[in-house]
C-alpha cells in the first residue's frame, strides 16, 4: 500500500519539481484512471495488468493536454501566482469531478457501494489472491524506471535543465513548453499506472480522487517537494504509518496517524525529509 | 499620494454605509423566502471570506483549512447551547476565542513552513479536525447536533417565523468583518501584513515582526470566522461534523475572495455577491437533475476566471480608473 501512495505521489512530485506547480486536481487524475481501467474490463475484458499501459498512455495525452490548455496559463500570471495555480487546478478537479457523475453515475448519493463495488471484487478474483503484491512489484519497476529516464535520456537531462533555468535552455534550442508538458504527460501517466492497479482493490466513484489526493500531498511534502526518491521514501512512510495506525486506533481515524506523521516531520524538518531548496 | 489614500478611505467607507443601508432595506421588497435564503448565505460567506482574506489575502498565508475554525464556532456554540443552556450569544464569542487561540497555538508551528508546505498543513488539520469530531461521541459523533428550536426569541437567538433576523445578523457580520478589514488596512498591522506578504526577509530585516503580525492575522481572522460559524449552527438548527467542518467549506470561504481579488478590501464582497448566488442558482436550477452540471459549470467558472483575472474582478475597476487617470493627463 505504502508503494503505491508512493506511486500516486510520485507524479506530483515530478511535476511540483519540475515547475513548482502543485496540481490539485492531481485525485481526479486518479479517479479518471481508475474508470478508464474499469471500463476496458467491463467492456473488453481487459484485464488491469494487461490495460496499465494503456491506461498509463492515455493519461500521458490527457497531462499533457490539461498542461498545455490550463497551466502553461496559469503559469504565466504575474500577480498572486500561488493562488492562479490552486485555484485553475482546483476548478478543473471540480469540472472533473462534475464530468464523471455526469457520465457514470447518475445519482450522486449512492456511489460508495454500487454496482461498480462488486464487480471491483470479481476482477481481483480473476485477477491475482495478491494484487497488492503486485502493485508493489510495479510500483518499484515504475520508480527504477524513472529514475532511469531522468538520469540516463537526454529527455531527463532535458527537464532537470529546464528545471533549473528556463530561461537558459531556450538559448540551446529546447522549447520549454513542450518539455513541460511533457513533464505533466509523463506525472499523469505514472498516476494513470496507480490507477490502474487500484482499480482492483478500491470502489471507483467521482470523489475517490479527493480521498487518496491529500494523502499524495502529505506523501509528497513529507518527503519533501521535488524529490522523486523523496516521494518514494514518503510512500513507504505512509504505508508503515497507516498499517500501524489502523492497530492502535479505530479505522475511522487511521488517516489521523499520516497528519500527525506529516505535521511532526515538517515541524522537524520544514523541507520535508529529503527537500532541498 | 497620502492625501489620496485619505480620500479613498473615506470614499470606501462611505460607499460601505451606502451599501449597507441599501442591504438592510432590502427584505422590504424581498418577501420570498428562497431569495432571503441566498441573500442570508450570500452575506454570511462574504463575511466569512473578508476574514480569510486577512490572513490568506493581506497576509499572504494562504489557509485551506479555516473550515476547522468555522466548525469550532458552530460547535462551541452548540455544544454550549445543548449541554449547558449557554445562551448561544456567548457561545459565537465563546467560539471566537477559542478558534483565536486554537490558530495561534497552531501558528507557533506552522508559521515557520513556506508556501505549500504551509497549505497542506492547513489543510491536513482541517481534516484532523473532522475526523476527531466524526469520532467524539460526546458531541454527537458523524450524527451531530440538532438544536432544540421552540420559540422565536433574540435571546436564545433562534426565529422559526421568519428569516428577517438572521439577515440582519449576517448583515451586522459583513459590516463587521468588512469594518474591521478597513481598519487594519491602514493600521501598524496592515502595513507589517502587506510587508510580510511581498517578502518575509525583507520585512524581517527592516524591523517588521513577522511571526507576531502572522499571529495576529491569524487570530482576528480565526475569530471572525468561529463567529460565522455559530451563527451558520444557529441558522440551520442542526450541525454534523461533514456539514460544518468540511472541506468545502475553506474552498467555499477562498472562492469569493480569489474572484474579488485577493488582499483588496472590496474584493470577499464583489467576489460573494457574484459567486454564492451563481452557486445557489446553477444548483437549484441545473444541479437538480443530480448529474453534477452544476459542479461542470461551477468548476469551468472557477478554471476561466483564475485564468483571465489573476487579480480578481476589483481589478477591473482600477484598471479602468488607470485608464482614464491616463486619458485625463493627455
Amino acid at each position: 500500500m505504502g508503494l503505491l501512495y508512493g506511486l500516486i505521489a510520485v507524479g506530483l512530485a515530478l511535476i511540483f519539481g519540475l515547475m513548482d506547480v502543485v496540481n490539485f486536481a492531481h485525485g481526479e487524475f486518479l479517479m479518471i484512471a481508475m474508470y478508464a481501467t474499469f471500463f476496458l474490463f467491463a467492456f473488453f475484458a481487459i484485464d488491469p495488468l494487461l490495460s496499465a499501459p494503456l491506461v498509463a498512455a492515455a493519461l500521458f495525452i490527457f497531462g499533457a493536454v490539461v498542461y498545455l490548455l490550463i497551466v502553461r496559463f496559469a503559469m504565466r500570471a504575474k500577480a498572486n501566482a500561488g493562488m492562479v495555480q490552486i485555484f485553475s487546478t482546483f476548478g478543473l478537479a471540480i469540472v472533473m469531478r462534475g464530468l464523471a457523475q455526469f457520465f457514470f453515475t447518475p445519482d450522486y448519493r449512492s456511489i460508495p457501494q454500487s454496482w461498480l463495488g462488486g464487480k471491483t471484487v470479481s476482477i481481483a478474483g480473476i485477477f491475482l489472491p495478491e494484487p497488492q503484491l503486485i502493485g508493489a512489484l510495479v510500483s518499484i519497476a515504475a520508480f527504477a524506471g524513472l529514475y532511469f529516464f531522468i538520469n540516463r535520456t537526454d529527455f531527463g537531462r532535458a527537464l532537470e535543465a529546464t528545471r533549473e533555468d528556463p530561461g537558459a535552455v531556450a538559448l540551446v534550442g529546447i522549447d520549454k513548453n513542450r518539455v513541460f508538458a511533457l513533464g505533466w504527460g509523463l506525472g499523469a501517466a505514472l498516476v494513470g499506472l496507480a490507477g490502474a492497479i487500484m482499480a482492483v482493490f478500491f470502489y471507483i466513484y467521482p470523489d475517490v480522487g479527493a480521498s487518496f489526493a491529500l494523502i499524495a500531498y502529505v506523501t509528497v511534502a513529507l518527503g519533501g517537494f521535488g524529490s522523486v526518491f523523496g516521494a518514494f521514501a514518503g510512500g513507504i512512510l505512509v504505508g508503515l504509518v497507516e498499517a500501524v495506525t489502523a492497530l492502535v486506533l479505530p479505522p475511522s481515524l487511521k488517516s489521523v496517524g499520516i497528519y500527525a506523521v506529516y505535521l511532526l516531520v515538517v515541524f522537524i524538518r520544514p523541507r520535508g525529509l529529503f527537500g532541498s531548496m | 499620494m497620502d492625501k489620496n489614500f485619505a480620500a479613498r478611505r473615506r470614499r470606501d467607507l462611505l460607499i460601505a454605509a451606502v451599501l449597507a443601508v441599501l442591504a438592510a432595506l432590502a427584505p422590504l421588497f424581498v418577501k420570498d423566502v428562497y431569495v432571503q435564503n441566498i441573500l442570508i448565505l450570500t452575506l454570511m460567506y462574504a463575511a466569512l471570506s473578508q476574514s480569510w482574506n486577512i490572513l490568506s489575502g493581506y497576509c499572504g498565508q494562504i489557509s485551506l483549512g479555516h473550515a476547522l475554525y468555522f466548525g469550532i464556532g458552530a460547535y462551541a456554540t452548540e455544544l454550549l447551547f445543548t449541554k449547558f443552556g449557554v445562551l448561544p450569544w456567548f457561545g459565537m464569542l465563546s467560539g471566537g476565542v477559542i478558534a483565536a487561540v486554537i490558530a495561534m497555538a497552531l501558528g507557533y508551528p506552522f508559521f515557520r513552513l513556506r508556501g505549500h508546505y504551509f497549505v497542506i498543513a492547513t489543510i491536513v488539520i482541517a481534516e484532523i479536525g473532522l475526523l476527531l469530531f466524526q469520532n467524539w461521541d460526546w458531541a454527537g459523533a458523524a450524527l451531530g447536533i440538532t438544536i432544540p428550536v421552540r420559540s422565536d426569541s433574540w435571546l436564545k437567538f433562534q426565529f422559526m417565523r421568519s428569516k428577517l433576523p438572521y439577515f440582519y445578523f449576517a448583515l451586522a457580520l459583513c459590516c463587521l468583518a468588512w469594518f474591521v478589514t478597513w481598519w487594519l488596512e491602514d493600521s501598524k498591522w496592515g502595513f507589517w501584513w502587506r510587508a510580510v506578504k511581498d517578502n518575509p526577509d525583507a520585512a524581517e530585516s527592516l524591523g517588521v515582526v513577522v511571526f507576531n503580525s502572522k499571529m495576529g492575522a491569524a487570530a482576528v481572522s480565526a475569530f471572525l470566522v468561529a463567529v460565522g460559524g455559530g451563527f451558520y449552527a444557529q441558522y440551520l438548527a442542526y450541525i454534523d461534523p461533514e456539514s460544518v467542518m468540511g472541506f468545502q467549506f475553506s474552498l467555499l470561504m477562498a472562492l469569493p475572495a480569489v474572484l474579488g481579488g485577493i488582499g483588496t478590501l472590496w474584493g470577499p464582497v464583489l467576489g460573494a455577491a457574484i459567486l454564492i448566488p451563481m452557486t445557489e442558482l446553477t444548483r437549484s436550477y441545473i444541479g437538480g437533475s443530480g448529474r453534477g452540471v452544476d459542479l461542470i459549470v461551477y468548476g469551468t467558472l472557477i478554471v476561466l476566471i483564475s485564468l483571465a483575472l489573476p487579480q480578481g474582478l476589483v481589478s477591473l475597476f482600477s484598471r479602468a480608473k488607470a485608464r482614464n487617470q491616463v486619458k485625463g493627463a493627455t
